[in-house]
């Protein structure tokens, strides 16, 4: 199995099509949609996780291009920086996914990088500029 | 029977003080009682880590040959605007100074990426920071400009002197905008988003002596990993707030002024902080031991979470506006678990005070204590409590007549 994290722009035309029911079904692949924004009559974007054959990945990918969707690797991350993180909590509230999250007994915050979707909404709320955007 | 710091401070050299955390006593306390835990037990140690704006440290550079007179001049650390109004070669740098130029908030949000929080944190480290000067010349002070590298080891003297830290309590604060705010309390998020709180609660200094009975002017505290003192009340010292039976207060009350060595210091108890929309400040890092003196202060330090409140506070217009009044309040042991409720509405809740940061305080002072590195201190005089008639007023603002 292969995964791969991509960012998917939708021209207007597109929008209104079933484009990730045919990546499910025709290609078998599991689709996690990180973040969607979809504006009628502009476009849509996606940040998506698939999953599955590395053929069927490169296929699908392919089928998006053929269509006319934009496609982009997500290329950047979010690092915790472990030494200048006070466990404040002030991120916690703000994280879509609890990627950051706290022990409530300890009251220590840590970082679960696989719920992560790189929204970025952390690194502007962190005082100590523990959170950094990676390219 | 009732103890005295000398007796308490016998046994520490002996190595028989009992000393526990502010958090283990509240097991104590409900496992053998106020009164045995008062005989038992000699210290209790409190801490806490958080933003205090009303921080900065004063150092006195040296003279230079030929001599300089900063004081009525100008002078930046690391870019960052230090007070002169001083004599010639004693400067101050606030925490939340900003470097000369910083675009603020004319860039909205501004991100106040450096400031006099950090450079103090940079010289703790040991890092040396960049001195830009210039002033006017005089007969005894001819040079008008200075350009050096200095770290706090060619300082002859460098002190942290906070006006106001440690807060007795604070405000929950919220937005019921419909936009996000970016406040002191961090960035709030519209329709009441989250709610932000800043104290260590159980832990903190002030909640476990809400009287003020044994911290006064002369305590020795933890500051900043070194040792300090609690040289007066702070700034807005506000005993005389609506209080509960047990002597808490209702909202944000007592605050102290301190200071201490800063070559003493280090990094990890004091943290440069950028607020986004706000400013850059300090995070300080301060525990202050409660001697047990008898029954009444062991009951004061066993205080939990669950008792202690917090008012609920609207940044968005009550704050600005100096509109009185909560929209609720809610209980630390509530804020800890995550959510509180407002008005029906489950609200997750952020900390700007860091409670696992005062947790390690508690217990390095602990620490100190018992391997007899750190003694106590008897204060000189206590400072104003809730019948001093001390209240914390708001500017009668007068016009100003030009003739």
């Amino acid at each position: 199995m292969a995964k791969k994290r991509i960012v998917l722009t939708f021209p207007p035309t597109l929008v209104g099509q079933p484009i990730t029911y045919h990546l499910v079904k025709d290609y078998d692949l599991m689709m996690n949609i990180l973040r969607g924004v979809v504006t009628p009559n502009e476009k849509g974007q996606l940040v998506v996780e698939l999953v599955g054959k590395q053929k069927a990945l490169a296929e699908g990918i392919n089928y998006l291009k053929s269509l006319g969707v934009e496609t982009q690797s997500l290329a950047h991350d979010i690092k915790w920086h472990e030494d200048k993180c006070t466990h404040c909590t002030a991120c916690i509230p703000t994280c879509p996914t609890q990627a950051m999250s706290v022990n409530r007994d300890t009251m220590e915050v840590s970082f679960i990088k696989e719920h992560c979707i790189a929204c970025e909404l952390c690194v502007s709320v962190c005082p100590f500029k523990a959170l950094e955007i990676q390219f | 029977m009732p103890k005295t710091i000398k007796e308490i401070n016998e046994k520490i050299k002996k190595g028989n003080a009992v000393v526990v955390t502010a958090e283990e006593i509240i097991d104590i306390v409900a496992e053998k009682g106020t009164k045995k835990a008062a005989k038992e037990v000699d210290i209790v140690t409190t801490g806490t880590f958080g933003p205090m704006c009303s921080s900065g440290a004063y150092f006195n550079i040296g003279h230079t040959k030929p001599r300089i007179k900063l004081g009525g001049g100008t002078c930046y650390l690391n870019d960052t605007t230090c007070y002169t109004g001083l004599a010639a070669v004693d400067i101050y740098i606030g925490a939340t100074a900003v470097q000369e130029d910083d675009p603020k908030n004319s860039v909205f949000p501004g991100v106040f990426k450096y400031g006099g929080g950090h450079v103090i944190e940079d010289l703790v480290e040991g890092k040396s920071v960049v001195l830009r000067a210039s002033t006017y010349g005089t007969d005894c002070y001819p040079r008008k400009k200075l350009e050096t590298l200095i770290s706090l080891r060619d300082m002859n003297e460098a002190v942290l002197f906070n006006p106001r830290n440690c807060y007795q309590n604070y405000n929950i604060a919220v937005n019921l905008s419909d936009k996000v705010i970016y406040t002191y309390m961090g960035t709030l998020k519209p329709h009441l988003g989250n709610a932000n709180y800043c104290s260590a609660g159980q832990l903190s200094p002030l909640l476990n002596d809400p009287l003020y009975k044994t911290i006064g002017i002369g305590t020795r505290i933890f500051l900043g990993g070194g040792e300090g003192y609690v040289v007066w009340q702070g700034t807005q010292h506000n005993p005389g707030v609506k209080r509960k039976k047990n002597g808490l207060p209702q909202t944000p009350a007592g605050t102290l002024a301190v200071m201490g060595d800063l070559k003493q210091m280090s990094s990890e108890w004091l943290r440069g902080a950028s607020f986004t929309g706000y400013g850059s400040t300090l995070n300080v890092g301060i525990g202050i031991p409660i001697p047990i003196l008898n029954e009444e202060i062991v009951k004061y330090t066993a205080v939990k979470d669950e008792d202690i409140t917090a008012p609920i506070v609207d940044y968005s217009k009550a704050y600005p506006e100096v509109v009185p009044g909560s929209v609720g309040e809610a209980s630390y042991a509530q804020l800890k678990s995550g959510s509180i409720n407002i008005s029906g509405k489950e609200v997750p809740t952020g900390g700007i005070s860091s409670y696992s940061k005062a947790v390690k305080i508690a217990q390095l002072l602990k620490k100190r204590i018992t391997s007899k590195k750190f003694y106590l201190t008897e204060p000189v005089a206590l400072i104003p409590s809730v019948k001093s008639g001390i209240n914390f007023k708001l500017l009668n603002e007068r016009p100003v007549k030009r003739k």
